[in-house]
């Protein structure tokens, strides 16, 4: 294509789009705002460094929670809203084994077991880190996973697989049904308060250097990047090596090609279902892990950044999910260069809401793994 | 069929509603008034929780009834319900409340300006957001859609809580080009975190006055006073009143809805929801309907809020989270997409069952039984299976009954979703065509809609 037709491509492209003129006029005051600022010394380096730091491990947590997301959305065609309830429950279900076994003996089984509801055992206390309590943060992680891979398989058995063939949007209310259901009975279990599960003051931290200043890395950043990136090569491998991943693709598609072609379709599903509950009650645990504060909404509260990645990112695509898990991820934190920090999540709304009217299959469209 | 024939059909169905409707309020009421019999309320106590319920009855069939004309008539998957409905509120506080006073609690003020400019004011810029969502989304998909309006109603939430938009101090004059205004407000805003307090007149007041009607209602509550309730009536009146209001406010939506339904516009909503390309391909320019009922609606909902939140002594952001969106969903689900009286019986049972009952339930066994105290978490609940005695879980059960009630209010919406996905009186659902589709001489020739591959039976 020759340069002077791209040209007319884009005069057309802006004279028909007109919000697209303001986007782009956005993102040149943004990049503007941002230059101007670090040559006069308006922001410093490190505290940049330190939120693009953050910002990429709440992407990671996003993207390492969205596969599981964008993974059901693609096959079983609906959007899934309780799968931020299922981020908490794998996160309780974990941080349950982690109090079991960094405070058997001293505290009674009960109060371990609902993650010291009530104030009855504090995690500070029975000292969970990644370093302080290593086997119980990695059983935590293991039982987090294995946890929600069995209440997915339920739900799916009881709730999704009698209406199967109903319209997306009917499970999709469904589903809005298990939200509530599972949010409010881990209410009812674990109680309403926010606790703290980590003993915050002893995680180990450096302090990496960066030109003006310096930014703060724990170990339990360090645990998250090691095993959302282990998880995702895995998926990856999973879904490249093996024939699932290209039923997977066959059966989003056109479901009914690939069952006539002889792919065991519900077998596919439940493996689905495995991989990606898996998935993302390990996302919770790690998330509740990094973070240090555990509520029985904060799984809810998280859900739609995931949608945004997932969709961001194109639905059905694995790469897409971990892509748009970090853009939005960075764009929560980042953010707050340019607009008062209570709208970093709105700001990733935003982004979502812009992604959806220009580019609605989503940016890494076209590249679907699963 | 002759004309006369179809009226006294219709007459029929109308009022074979209207005993559906007030059949399953008596029922609703009924339970109250018995269960309020149980608890010994007297006179007032009675009053009171009648108030309540028709309070929620009112909001939730308004909802509803708004929400019906998105989903049940135009398919458009709105969940941003609540978004709208704080809009309209914070507008009308923003418009209606007094300047700030000296001495005065509230730190925000507003222009002072009545509640009859207010709350058209707050209708009217739900209904604009409206225009500004629906602008850019309604070219999405329906699940697409469904996220950008839960998206939009947390980024109204955030705006809400925002230390940005707390306070904004007017400036005493504005220059306007030939002239300039001089505004009474001197700070106003969103109030943050903590909300605003609504100091204007309170709206029943205010209608009341409008209509003439204060002082002879001054004089009904002295009579109270006099032969019933001897000791400060007001507030229990108040209620029953502000819930007789609510009702006129459903009945008026009602009235709008089976309108717009009926109306030529109506039906290419209906149209769109079957088949938009169809409608597109038929000249309608399906875009503009679906913008139009998407404002209306959102207009709607924001009157909704307005009605539900107004009344109340204050307002904070807390209140605007999508779980009342969720619940408006439910009450649609139950009383059937597609049908404005369904909507409204859903709202009704809805708030009478699922909002309100657990509570009452839990009232009644506490009036039946003397129970002892509740333990205070799960673990000391389950302790008691230990030594076989469930007493503690029940009452553990019973003391979160708040929290149940939203478990209770999820198992129901699957169970519906299974069961009877077209609620109560879906299947009444009207099709965009305005003759009868189904085949003459076929045995059930009305109330079935037809299939869509032409009216053929499978």
């Amino acid at each position: 294509m020759s340069i002077s037709e791209t040209y007319v491509r884009y005069r057309q492209t802006l004279s028909e789009e007109p919000l697209a003129i303001g986007v782009i006029l956005v993102a040149l005051w943004m990049a503007w705002s941002l230059a101007s600022g670090l040559a006069t010394g308006g922001i410093e380096i490190s505290s940049l460094a330190s939120l693009v730091w953050d910002g990429l491990l709440r992407g990671l947590i996003i993207g390492l929670a969205g596969i599981g997301l964008s993974m059901t959305y693609s096959i079983l065609n609906f959007a899934n809203f309780a799968h931020g309830d299922y981020l908490t429950s794998g996160a309780f279900a974990g941080m349950a084994t982690s109090y079991l076994i960094a405070g058997i003996g001293e505290n009674s089984v009960g109060a371990l077991l609902l993650v010291g509801a009530g104030g009855s055992v504090f995690g500070g206390a029975l000292g969970i880190g990644v370093t302080t309590s290593p086997l119980a943060v990695v059983l935590g992680a293991l039982i987090a996973g294995v946890a929600t891979i069995a209440l997915a398989l339920l739900i799916d058995r009881f709730v999704y697989r009698p209406i199967r063939d109903e319209s997306g949007i009917a499970l999709l209310i469904t589903s809005i049904g298990v939200a509530f259901a599972l949010r409010y009975l881990i209410q009812f279990v674990f109680g309403a308060g926010v606790r703290g599960t980590t003993a915050a003051g002893s995680v180990p931290r450096v302090n990496v250097p960066a030109i003006d200043g310096t930014f703060r890395v724990t170990a339990h950043d360090i645990s998250l990047v090691v095993v959302a990136a282990g998880l995702m090569l895995g998926v990856h491998l999973l879904l490249q090596r093996t024939k699932l991943g290209k039923a997977m693709r066959a059966m989003s598609d056109n479901e009914d090609l690939a069952r006539i072609t002889g792919i065991p379709t519900e077998q596919v599903i439940r493996t689905t279902w495995i991989v990606g509950a898996g998935l993302t009650g390990v996302a919770g645990y790690m998330f509740i892990l990094w973070k240090g504060t555990l509520g029985f909404n904060d799984g809810w509260l998280l859900l739609l950044l995931v949608f945004a990645a997932v969709i961001l990112g194109g639905i059905g695509s694995i790469y897409g999910a971990i892509g748009g898990g970090i853009v939005i991820g960075l764009t929560a934190s980042v953010s707050v260069i340019w607009i008062p920090s209570e709208f970093g999540r709105a700001a990733a709304f935003l982004v979502m809401i812009v992604i959806l009217l220009f580019k609605p299959e989503g940016i890494f469209s076209g590249r679907t793994t699963a | 069929m002759s004309v006369s024939d179809l009226r006294g059909r219709f007459e029929g169905l109308f009022e074979r509603d209207i005993t559906l409707v007030l059949a399953v309020l008596g029922v609703i009421y009924l339970a109250y008034i018995l269960s309020g019999v149980v608890f010994g309320y007297g006179l007032r106590g009675q009053l009171n929780s009648v108030a309540n319920l028709t309070f929620y009855i009112g909001v939730f069939g308004m909802l509803a009834l708004a929400l019906n004309l998105h989903w049940g008539y135009t398919g458009l998957f709105n969940i941003g319900i609540i978004g709208f409905m704080g809009i309209g509120v914070y507008v009308t506080a923003l418009v209606s409340k007094p300047p700030v006073a000296e001495g005065g609690a509230a730190q925000v003020g507003g222009f002072g300006l009545p509640l009859f400019i207010g709350i058209p004011a707050g209708v009217l810029v739900a209904g604009l957001f409206g225009l500004l969502v629906a602008l850019p989304a309604l070219r999405l998909r329906a699940d697409y859609l469904a996220i950008v309006t839960v998206a939009f109603s947390e980024i109204i939430r955030f705006t809400m809580m925002s230390r940005t938009f707390q306070t904004y101090t007017v400036p005493d004059t504005i220059d306007l080009w030939l002239f300039t205004v001089d505004p009474t407000a001197d700070t106003v805003g969103l109030g943050g975190g903590g909300g605003l307090i609504l100091n204007y007149t309170d709206p029943l007041e205010a209608l009341l006055r409008g209509l003439f009607l204060w002082e002879p209602y001054l004089a009904f509550i002295a009579f109270v006073q006099r032969n019933f309730i001897p000791n400060n009536p007001k507030p229990v009146i108040d209620g029953v009143a502000y819930g007789i209001v609510l009702l006129v406010g459903v009945g008026l939506f009602y009235l709008l809805l089976t309108r717009t339904g009926q109306s030529p516009f109506g039906r290419v909503l209906k149209a769109i929801r079957e088949d938009e390309d169809v409608a597109n391909a038929l000249g309608k320019d399906t875009d503009r309907f679906k913008l139009t009922a998407f404002v209306l609606g959102a207009a709607l909902m924001g009157l909704g809020g307005i009605l539900w939140y107004s009344g109340r002594g204050s307002v904070t952001p807390p209140s605007f989270r999508p779980n009342i969106t969720f619940f408006v969903w439910i009450a649609l689900i139950i009383g059937g997409a597609g049908s404005n009286t369904g909507s409204f019986l859903g709202g009704a049972i809805f708030a009478g069952v699922l909002y309100q009952g657990p509570r009452y339930f839990k009232n009644l066994v506490e009036a039946a039984f003397e129970l002892g105290s509740a333990p205070r978490n799960f673990g000391e609940a389950m302790a008691g299976f230990a030594s076989l005695d469930p007493m503690p879980f029940v009452l553990y059960t019973l003391d979160s009954i708040s929290q149940l009630r939203l478990v209770i209010m999820g198992v129901v919406l699957i169970w519906l979703m299974h069961n009877r996905p077209e609620g109560l009186l879906g299947h009444r659902k009207e099709t965009a065509s305005t003759v009868d589709l189904a085949r003459p001489g076929s045995a059930e020739s009305s109330g079935k809609p037809s299939a869509a591959d032409g009216g053929e039976e499978r």
